[in-house]
């Protein structure tokens, strides 16, 4: 049951259509970056805000929501934010991503592949890739314009300089059609090649930074590097101490005061959905009673 | 034109109407060429089904539109002003566009976008007569391999692509149902 108090799904319809017009212009040219007229919230910046208001003009009641937070479906931003649609828009929430129309996402895409009829939303922090190459706007909205990207490959390259490798490991920067330089917001570079030909809706939301942009799907999108120096998606180098799987993201937890650590999947429903399945890890009893 | 005619027509629960409007209008500019149904508003003569919805699911206050010669009609007119509340501009200075291929002609009078800001561009509402049979190949982004589309001609979207990333982009309307073709999608006769 939806709180009648608010609008459906929280913001007013004016608004809505203000986002709805940008993630349509997002979708037309994409990877451009679209400023739209971001709101506040009832939760503060950096908390999910640019997602929440892409989640909100796309929903519609027949949806079903499942928001990660890492991977992880219960953690608290992840539960609030479920919560917090599931009171203003009444829609149905699930933890499973194949029961999922609409997925928002903080900083992970999930382990299963994403169908048509599927649209994933990030949560963007810092939209734009060249910021901490250029902190002024009015610069790098023009080196976009020209599609001036050599800082980003200099900066690629005194990676390898110093550290032998790219060790940019998260918010790896990708080429959009051959055209814009993205940042996928702070996902793994693990994830980077799920971005490309994926069969669902990507969109992404930066609330305090005010912009949207999108991936349609089927899009062509390429990691930066270098023929010497390919791209490698990496992945701590263990199997997952909970499911044995030995292809998922892990995450890697302290255990106890001893320094013992275990890997588990970030992605929980991946995870728990092998376990059921009988899969087992290292840590995980052999027969849960 | 009869006040009945101005006032009706609207979405009968438009949070609802417009979000389900609005994920079709998505979903047909994000896969091209494929067909989608837009439906809950009644809008006057000329005007389609799929063309008003969109107009009332996109188009308020702050986005002037321009309505062709074959759509600038007095109960048109009234019927955007009573549910959207959009002005009524020349077509430069229009964010929506509505009319036949047509009236909507030349093209080139729409914004395209700057280098800067390629989002401020043109969206046209092109009413067709149907969406078969196809004599275009779709290809590009949000396309798997290629699909094929009924368009009203071959050259103006050839060219609309080769300015890429500006250009308008484009839906096509008849009855309910409705394609989407966005600047960044190929397009070759078949």
């Amino acid at each position: 049951m939806s709180d009648h108090a608010y609008n459906f799904a929280y913001l007013d319809e004016q608004t809505k259509r203000m986002i709805r017009r940008a993630i349509l212009k997002g979708i037309a040219v994409p990877g451009y970056q679209v400023p739209f007229a971001s709101r506040e919230m009832p939760m503060p910046y950096g908390w999910g805000t640019g997602g929440v208001q892409v989640t909100a003009a796309c929903l519609t009641p027949e949806d079903v929501l499942k928001v990660i937070d890492q991977g992880a479906d219960d953690t608290t931003n992840a539960v609030s934010i479920r919560a917090f649609f599931a009171r203003t828009a009444g829609v149905a929430t699930t933890e499973a991503t194949d029961q999922a129309s609409v997925i928002q996402t903080r900083h992970r895409i999930p382990e299963a592949a994403l169908t048509e009829g599927q649209i994933l939303v990030y949560q963007v922090p810092i939209p734009e890739p060249l910021r901490f190459l250029e902190p002024r706007e009015s610069e790098t909205r023009r080196m976009h314009a020209l599609e001036d990207y050599g800082l980003m490959h200099v900066k690629l390259y005194e990676d390898i300089a110093r550290h032998g490798e790219i060790a940019t490991s998260y918010a790896y920067p990708v080429k959009v059609e051959g055209r814009y330089v993205m940042d996928p917001s702070p996902i793994p570079k693990f994830d980077n090649p799920k971005l490309g030909g994926m069969a669902a809706i990507q969109l992404f939301g930066a609330g305090r930074e005010q912009r949207i942009y999108a991936l349609p799907p089927y899009c062509d999108v390429v990691s930066l590097d270098f023929e010497d120096h390919p791209f490698v998606a990496s992945k701590a180098d263990h199997a997952c101490d909970l499911c044995g799987s030995e292809v998922s993201y892990l995450d890697e937890v302290i255990a106890d005061d001893r320094g013992s650590r275990m890997f588990c999947c970030s992605d929980t429903d991946y995870c728990a959905g092998r376990r059921a399945a009988g899969h087992r890890g290292r840590l995980s009893p052999e027969e849960v009673a | 034109m009869s006040q009945d005619q101005v006032l009706t027509g609207g979405f009968a629960a438009p949070p609802q109407e417009a979000a389900r409007a609005f994920r079709a209008a998505l979903e047909a500019m994000a896969r091209p060429g494929r067909v989608q149904v837009l439906t809950g508003t009644e809008p006057p003569e000329p005007l389609s089904v799929a063309a008003g919805t969109l107009l009332l699911t996109l188009c308020d206050t702050t986005t002037p539109v321009h309505l062709a010669p074959s759509h600038d009609s007095a109960a048109v007119r009234g019927w955007i002003a009573f549910h959207c509340g959009a002005p009524v501009v020349s077509a430069a200075e229009a964010a929506f566009a509505v009319g036949t291929w047509d009236a909507l002609q030349p093209v080139s009078r729409f914004a395209i976008g700057t280098a800067d800001y390629p989002d401020r561009s043109a969206t046209l509402i092109v009413e067709t007569e149907g969406m078969a049979p196809p004599n275009a190949v779709l290809r590009g982004p949000g396309i798997e391999c290629s699909h094929p589309a009924r368009l009203p001609e071959i050259a103006a979207f050839v060219a609309n692509r080769a300015g890429f990333p500006l250009g308008f982009d484009c839906y096509f309307c008849a009855g309910s149902e409705v394609i989407g073709l966005p600047r960044s999608t190929l397009v070759e006769a078949l």
